[in-house]
Order: C-alpha cells, then sequence, then structure tokens
C-alpha cells in the first residue's frame, strides 16, 4: 500500500462535545482508488468523525490532511465547508438532505456551481459566456443523472422521488462538484435488498470509472465486506481496528464490539 | 364605479409598495428566519438619499424623469450598502447565536439608524419635491388613476418580475433556494452561503429604497420616523401572506393595500388601519402560516 498515493490523511483525531468525548485519537486514510469504510455500533462516533472531515465541526484535536494530485498538501482543520468541498471533498448524509422543493436537475446543478466562476453581477446580467456556462452545467448534470440512473426524472420535484432515487441523487449532487474523495453516510441505510444491490453497483462503478476515491460508513455488512478495500473500525469514539475485510472479520475486539451491540438490543 | 376602480387602483398602488417592502422580510426571513427591524430604516435611509441626490441633480440643471432615475439608483447602491453593512456588523456576529440575539441586535440597529438620520440630519419633516412628472397621455384617466401612481405600479411590477427571474433561473438564485432550504447542505455543496447572505440584504435594501423613492416622492415629505411605519405595515404583508414565502409577499401586500383603500373609501379613513390589523389578526386566526405560507417543521 505503500506506493499508493494517499488522498486523505487523518492524524490522530479528537472531538470533545463538553466532557464528552465523541472521537477519540482516531487515525485514518484513504487512498487512491480506494473504497473505504468506517464501521461500528451506533453512537461510535462515525458521523462525528465526518463532520469533523467535512468542516461541520471544528475538531479539538488532530490532523486532517488532504494530498491532493499535483496541487499542495492542504490541512482542514476549521475550514468552512463550502471551502472543504472546494478542495475536492464531497459527502452525503446519514439521513438524507435533499433540496426537497428544487427539481432533480437542479439538485444537481447547484453542486456545479462551485466549479464555475462567473460572479453574481455577470450572472444577473446574463452574458454570453454565462450563458454558455450554464449551458454546459445542464450538460454534465444531466450526464451525472445518467450514471445514477435518474435522467428521466430531472424535471421532478425531488420531494416526489422514491427513496432509493433520492439517495442516488444526493450521490449525484455529491459528485457534481467533482471531488476526489467522496465520504457517503450510511448510503444503503433504508434500502431494499435490491436497492442496495444496485447502490453497491453504483458505488463500484463511481470509484473505477471515475476514479473517485470512497469513504464510507456502513452498517450493512454485506455492502461493506463486498466492496471496500480497507476497513476501520470504531466503538466508543476508539478505533479499534483496521485491515482487509478477511482480516476484520476475523478479529475477536470486533466480533465482540458487534456481539455486545447485539445483547444490549 | 369609477369610485370602485379608483380605490381598487390606489389600494393596487399601495399594495405594491408595501410588496416591495415586504419583500426584503421575507426574503432574509426565509434564509436566517430574522425579522430585519431595520429594514424600514433602509427604506427611510434610501428616500433621503434620494432627497439629496435629485437637490443636487436639480441644481447642476437636471430636469424630469432623468432626476428620478439618478436619484433612484443612487438610492438604490446607497441603500444595498447600508443593508450589506448592517447584516456585517449586527448580524453575521451572531449567526448561531440563539435567535432572540440577533432579533434583539436589530430592533437596536432600527433605533440606531433612525437617530442617526435625526442627527445628522434633521428631526422635521422635509419637503420632497414630486419627482415624476403628470404624462400628458394621462390626462384622460387623471380622474381615476394619476401618473405617480401609473410609475409606482410600472416600477413594482418590473422589480418584481426581475427579482422572480433572478430567482428562479439564475445561479446565485438557485444558491438562494438552496441555502433558504437547508443552509448546512448547502454548503457542503460549495454554495458560499455568507456570500448568499449578504446578496439577500443587498436585493432586500435595494428594492426598499425603490419603494422609499416612489413613496417619498408620491406623498412629498420624509423625515426620520418614516420608516417605521412602512416597516409595520410592511412586515404586516409579509405576514399576512405567510413570511418565508416570496409570493406571498406580494399577495400579502395588495391584500393589506385594498384593504386600507376600501376600508377608508367606503367607511372612513381614521379606520383603515384598525382595519389593516383587523384583518392579520383574522387571517392569523384562519391559517396561522400566512396566506402561502408553509407550516415549517423544525429541522432537528
Amino acid at each position: 500500500m505503500a506506493e499508493k498515493h494517499k488522498f486523505l490523511e487523518v492524524k490522530g483525531l479528537t472531538m470533545d462535545f463538553g466532557g464528552l468525548r465523541a472521537v477519540d485519537s482516531v487515525s485514518l486514510e484513504v487512498c487512491e482508488g480506494e473504497i473505504a469504510a468506517l464501521i461500528g455500533p451506533n453512537g461510535a462516533g462515525k458521523t462525528t468523525f465526518f463532520n469533523c472531515v467535512t468542516g461541520i465541526y471544528t475538531p479539538t484535536q488532530g490532523e486532517i490532511l488532504l494530498h491532493p494530485k499535483e496541487l499542495p498538501t492542504r490541512r482542514l482543520n476549521g475550514l468552512k465547508p463550502n471551502k472543504v468541498t472546494e478542495m475536492g471533498l464531497a459527502r452525503t448524509f446519514q439521513n438524507i438532505r435533499l433540496f426537497s422543493d428544487m427539481t432533480v436537475l437542479e439538485n444537481v446543478m447547484i453542486g456545479r456551481h462551485c466549479r464555475t466562476h462567473s460572479g453574481i453581477f455577470r450572472s444577473i446580467l446574463r452574458g454570453k459566456g454565462v450563458r454558455e456556462e450554464e449551458q454546459q452545467i445542464v450538460e454534465t448534470s444531466y450526464q451525472l443523472l445518467e450514471k445514477v440512473g435518474l435522467a428521466d426524472f430531472a424535471t421532478e420535484f425531488s420531494k416526489n422521488l422514491p427513496y432509493g432515487a433520492q439517495r442516488r441523487l444526493e450521490i449525484a449532487r455529491a459528485m457534481a462538484t467533482e471531488p476526489f474523495l467522496l465520504l457517503l453516510d450510511e448510503p444503503a441505510a433504508g434500502m431494499n435488498p435490491q436497492e442496495t444491490a444496485e447502490l453497491d453497483q453504483l458505488i463500484c462503478k463511481i470509484s473505477a470509472e471515475d476514479r473517485i476515491a470512497i469513504l464510507l460508513i456502513e452498517h450493512d455488512m454485506k455492502l461493506v465486506m463486498n466492496i471496500s478495500n480497507h476497513i476501520y473500525v470504531m466503538e466508543y469514539g476508539k478505533k479499534i481496528a483496521e485491515g482487509s475485510p478477511q482480516q476484520i472479520k476475523d478479529n475477536p475486539k470486533v466480533i465482540e464490539a458487534y456481539l455486545g451491540e447485539e445483547t444490549d438490543a | 364605479m369609477d369610485y370602485f376602480i379608483e380605490l381598487f387602483l390606489g389600494g393596487l398602488t399601495r399594495g405594491s409598495i408595501y410588496a416591495l417592502i415586504a419583500l426584503g422580510y421575507t426574503m432574509v426571513y426565509g434564509i436566517i428566519q430574522l425579522i430585519n427591524f431595520a429594514h424600514g430604516e433602509i427604506y427611510m435611509i434610501g428616500a433621503f438619499v434620494a432627497l439629496i441626490v435629485a437637490g443636487v441633480c436639480t441644481i447642476y440643471g437636471f430636469t424630469g424623469v432623468s432626476v428620478l432615475i439618478i436619484a433612484a439608483v443612487a438610492a438604490v447602491i446607497y441603500a444595498s450598502a447600508y443593508g450589506y453593512t448592517l447584516e456585517k456588523i449586527a448580524y453575521r456576529p451572531l449567526r448561531g447565536a440563539p435567535r432572540l440575539s440577533p432579533l434583539i441586535s436589530a430592533i437596536g440597529m432600527s433605533i440606531f439608524l433612525q437617530n442617526y438620520v435625526l442627527l445628522a440630519q434633521t428631526p422635521d419633516f422635509l419637503p420632497f419635491p414630486s419627482l415624476i412628472p403628470d404624462f400628458e397621455f394621462m390626462e384622460p384617466v387623471a380622474h381615476i388613476i394619476g401618473s405617480p401612481e401609473l410609475v409606482i405600479l410600472i416600477t413594482t411590477f418590473v422589480t418584481m418580475i426581475l427579482l422572480t427571474l433572478l430567482i428562479k433561473k439564475t445561479k446565485v438564485g438557485k444558491a438562494m433556494r438552496a441555502t433558504q432550504q437547508d443552509m448546512n447542505m448547502a454548503r457542503l455543496v460549495g454554495v458560499n452561503v455568507d456570500r448568499v447572505i449578504s446578496l439577500t440584504f443587498v436585493i432586500g435594501s435595494a428594492l426598499a429604497a425603490i419603494g422609499g423613492v416612489l413613496v417619498a416622492s408620491y406623498i412629498g415629505q420624509v423625515n426620520f420616523y418614516i420608516g417605521f411605519l412602512a416597516g409595520v405595515k410592511a412586515f404586516t404583508a409579509a405576514v399576512l401572506g405567510g413570511i418565508g414565502s416570496i409570493p406571498g409577499a406580494v399577495l400579502g401586500g395588495l391584500v393589506l393595500g385594498w384593504t386600507e383603500s376600501f376600508a377608508a373609501g367606503y367607511i372612513s379613513s381614521d379606520y383603515e388601519d384598525v382595519f389593516a390589523f383587523g384583518l392579520l389578526v383574522l387571517i392569523l386566526i384562519l391559517r396561522p402560516a400566512g396566506l402561502l405560507g408553509k407550516s415549517r417543521k423544525q429541522k432537528v
């Protein structure tokens, strides 16, 4: 693995909320072309970890470093979410957060806007350049919708889409910001087995075709074991294990963490 | 019948001005859930700037509509700058604070701006030149609708269409709608939310300034306090239509204008405010979210 290019490098990330340590010095790496997974029982701090990386929270301690190719390393600590997105990192949420009163197409287009450069006044005046740019945005947005299989629904309001489609739209919107690293927070939550299988394919396709590295949080172990190259396990804010799917399956600590959860339930 | 039409058009004129100012309230509320109490003062400042610029223009020999246009443009630019600054110094530092804090800050800014104009200008009413000329072609219908009303109607109508196009069609409009629906998510798809909020204030202030110039020119006088009543009325219009909703602000403004106009015309002008606010109470009992408002679910 050493010769692979690391996109994301998190060192000793700690996040305190008052007296509660939600994430306790977690280190993690995501390399080029990799699908990494972050798993762990509910409340382990996975989403908090994502929130730190994407700039929603400023971590108490630790380093979040982004190593884009051909660009200098950037430290993400404390950057605003829109800056993080500009750096090339996009995410989706555990609970769907689409712009529900916008059309499917508009939802994707808004993601493109951070990659375009016409300012406020030019976009109001709508010069020729702006209109061409807008046309391009529409075209690329359609391509993304096709990729996730939603091109036929482009003019629907996103709130009218079925659940699985909304999830795919979230992925398309995140992709529209041209990330090189995509963070997916429980993309398969609430999906039926068939939808999960489609999602499985979609994630692999994004990873393979678009060369986007992926870090996902997921509870669906079948999905995780199927698609990820590298798995990190968290419990009570700490990283308790990492390794290949096979190593994780055989790790006694992981089994204990998960069985412990089952007896609770 | 002529009387009815006159009242109808009078109400329409009045209502469209309310709508113009109400848009500023509703846009800001829609995005950051803040009642910008200083919005009325922006309107007042717009009127004052127009008065000063119109005076200077007249000295330099401009006449007629050109004065109106120069004064209006100056008022819009000046008021927008005020709106931008207002947001930057009074509201942005309180982003993330409990909702009451920016509200208090807004009331503070309102009082500050009133007193600033009181000290910097004058406590007296100042005569405002009627910048809108009487058009000859309007003479046959002058007993029903005058030139100023016509200019007000056309200006507000065009402004609202431009605003709608801006919000529906442009990139910044899309960013505004996204910010309104989910601010954090908008950030995560790369929208510079702070800039969108600034822009909202700038647009709202520009609309208020246009309203200020038109009304001051129509009524013929300004003082530091006119922003208060205009602000209360426009706020009423925004609530009536459903605060946060842009078509709601327009509808609320028109309904309010007509109510006042008909109440004043058929009953007594002493009671126009009673009817206006009585209507507000009635609508809020029947439809608490306003005419076109959506009852917002609290996001967790």
